[in-house]
């Protein structure tokens, strides 16, 4: 019982980390209907841009491992990001707006190899240690817990989880209560009709990559406070995950992605935990292919009505 | 008809005939050549999905690891064995991903666009995993010991013959059928043609011949291992479906062919003493200059190579 409540609460961690990026995923699909692959890149230049501002902030902050250093690492990075995201998508993705689809993935294939390839260029292709930003060690837990004050929980993985939910708010707010997110949200639903009203479907768009960006920055980060080892390569797989969620929940739907996140988060845990590592991704990969079956369109995500 | 079949022994005398002389070039451009068919035969094929059934595949490394690890499992277990062990393991590894490819096939029944996407790339990550927890097949550690079966003859043999079944395939009633299904769905099924068969048959058809590319990558390199057949080489293959021009058949061979030699002839720009440092350094890079590439082609060319002018009604947003 408790070996199991450990196994769930190690994969909350992941499971928010595939949430964040998730998100991403599901609202450019919202708007532009397209996946954008390049997207796991970009959570790997969160951690580098972490990688490079965290001894200056540390610096700033008096040295040693703080609160008020690491967050500040979390919003360049932030920054960062959804600059490059939307760089990435004024460069790449605007010109080919009223082309297929299809086009548009080509593109952002090549856009996801340029960032890998050139990343293993400029930052070495040798991982690299993450600096502690915040002094990650296990809580001790009140003994009046009784068994449960055996479980191991970790600063890093409460900041995590801590921090993926006032972000996941902090998206509900912006999505459902500003003029912006209702552009966004008018732009999904049909975007001809939202730009007959006004909408500027440029900007809402560039808007929908940045933010997304931030958040797979913010994932960037948060991922390194647990693990301390990065790699320009480390957006493949985390990226190719939280697609996965994105799918598994209804692409498309904003609580699917964080939902699919977490529920891929914590599969994934309880195979490494239970059955063996070596079987972590062709399991994960089977249950979305059982759930696609029953429910084509994700858990969450609604059903598109066919036009003739 | 007749002429197709004169035109197909035409290429494969000619095939055999430029096989014979090739014998004695250069192992790293006769590495080069083999390369390029085993690509053609896997571009060619995934086509017949991505390209002419407007099917979204994101999986065929998943058939190519199925034909590979079939073919080599039984020339080994037939002690290396003969020319005719290999064409019939060949045929075998090729059956063997038809059959995975109408495992993959059915769900795309209920399945369309990006959904199907990702559950072709999720049987390619589990075809992969099953592999790589196979003590029989090795496992992670890969499998080796074939004999190098695979020559220039017998791998482009494989591309002609691939090329005349997809394009024979598109030139049919059935290729009406693939193409009905490609352009609206909808409007096929009103008019009682059978989506489902079509869309499975394309997937069987496209599964075998990468089962095939796949037998002869692995008596070619005489060793293979799970992570060759990963994501990126699935996705390799579709950057040259869509490269080339989605549903043309020359267009998709053309970019086959070039996006297996580019990388090669960047390697080469790069060890050319006489050129400046600095775009010596850029050659270097070769896989930055590709993606790059990849880009600058799609911005300029969206409709590919050698594709169709128009876009197609369901790709408009």
């Amino acid at each position: 019982m408790i070996e199991f409540l450990q196994q769930l609460i190690n994969g909350l961690g992941q499971g928010s980390i595939y949430a964040l990026i998730a998100l991403g995923y599901t609202m450019v699909y919202g708007v532009l209907r397209f996946i954008n692959f390049a997207h796991g890149d970009v959570y790997m230049l969160g951690a580098f841009a972490g990688l490079y501002v965290a001894p200056w902030t540390l610096r700033l902050f008096g040295g040693g491992p703080s609160f008020a250093g690491a967050a500040a690492v979390l919003l360049l990075a932030m920054a960062v990001c959804a600059a490059a995201g939307v760089a990435i998508e004024w460069l790449c993705y605007r010109p080919l707006r009223h082309r297929p689809r299809l086009n548009v993935l080509i593109t952002a294939i090549g856009v996801s190899l340029f960032l890998e390839n050139a990343g293993q260029s400029v930052f070495g292709a040798d991982p690299k240690s993450f600096p502690e930003i915040i002094a990650d060690r296990a809580l001790d837990l009140p003994a009046s817990w009784g068994p449960f004050a055996m479980l191991t929980i970790t600063v890093g993985q409460l900041l995590v989880v801590g921090v993926t939910l006032v972000l996941l708010v902090g998206l509900r707010h912006v999505v459902r209560r500003t003029r912006l997110g209702l552009a966004m949200r008018a732009l999904a639903f049909n975007p001809g009709a939202a730009s007959l009203m006004g909408v500027n479907n440029g900007v809402v768009i560039a808007f929908t990559f940045g933010l997304g960006s931030a958040l797979a920055g913010a994932a960037g980060i948060l991922t390194s406070i647990q693990q301390s080892s990065i790699d320009p390569l480390m957006g493949v797989n985390a990226g190719l995950k939280a697609f996965v969620a994105a799918v598994l929940g209804g692409i498309g739907s904003l609580p699917g992605a964080a939902l699919g996140g977490v529920l891929i988060g914590l599969l994934e845990a309880l195979v490494v935990g239970y059955i063996s590592p070596t079987y972590r991704d062709p399991i994960v990969f089977a249950v979305l292919i059982v759930i696609l079956l029953v429910k084509p369109t994700g858990l969450l995500g609604g059903t598109e009505r066919e036009k003739v | 008809m007749r002429d197709r079949r004169l035109l197909l022994l035409a290429a494969l005398v000619a095939c055999g005939v430029g096989a014979h002389f090739a014998a004695g070039l250069n192992p790293y451009y006769y590495d080069v050549l083999v390369g390029v068919g085993i690509n053609l035969i896997l571009a060619a094929s995934l086509n017949l999905v991505n390209g002419h059934t407007g099917q979204f595949s994101l999986g065929h490394a998943g058939f190519m690891a199925v034909g590979a690890y079939a073919s080599a499992w039984l020339t080994l277990r037939a002690g290396g064995g003969s020319t005719l062990v290999f064409v019939l393991a060949l045929l075998a590894g090729g059956a063997a991903a038809g059959l995975a490819g109408l495992a993959v096939g059915l769900p795309s029944l209920r399945l369309r666009g990006d959904y199907l996407a990702i559950v072709t790339l999720g049987f390619n990550e589990i075809i992969r995993g099953v592999i790589g927890n196979c003590e029989a097949l090795g496992a992670q550690r890969g499998l080796g010991g074939m004999l190098r079966h695979t020559d220039l003859f017998w791998t482009f043999t494989g591309a002609i013959l691939t090329v005349y079944v997809v394009t024979s395939l598109v030139g049919s009633t059935y290729g009406r059928g693939f193409l009905a299904v490609r352009d609206d769905e909808i409007a096929a099924e009103a008019v009682g043609i059978g989506t489902t068969k079509y869309k499975v048959l394309a997937f069987v058809v496209a599964a075998f011949f990468a089962g095939i590319a796949g037998g002869l990558y692995a008596h070619f390199k005489q060793y293979i291992n799970p992570e060759g057949f990963n994501f990126f080489r699935s996705m390799d293959i579709v950057v040259m479906v869509i490269l080339g021009g989605m549903g043309s058949t020359a267009g998709v061979c053309v970019a086959a062919a070039l996006l297996t030699v580019l990388p090669e002839g960047l390697r080469w720009v790069s060890h050319l003493a006489s050129l400046p440092a600095w775009l010596q350094h850029v050659a270097e890079n070769r896989m930055i200059l590709y993606s790059l590439l990849l880009i600058v082609l799609m911005l300029t060319r969206p409709q590919g190579l050698f594709g169709p002018r128009t876009a197609r009604a369901h790709d408009r947003p």
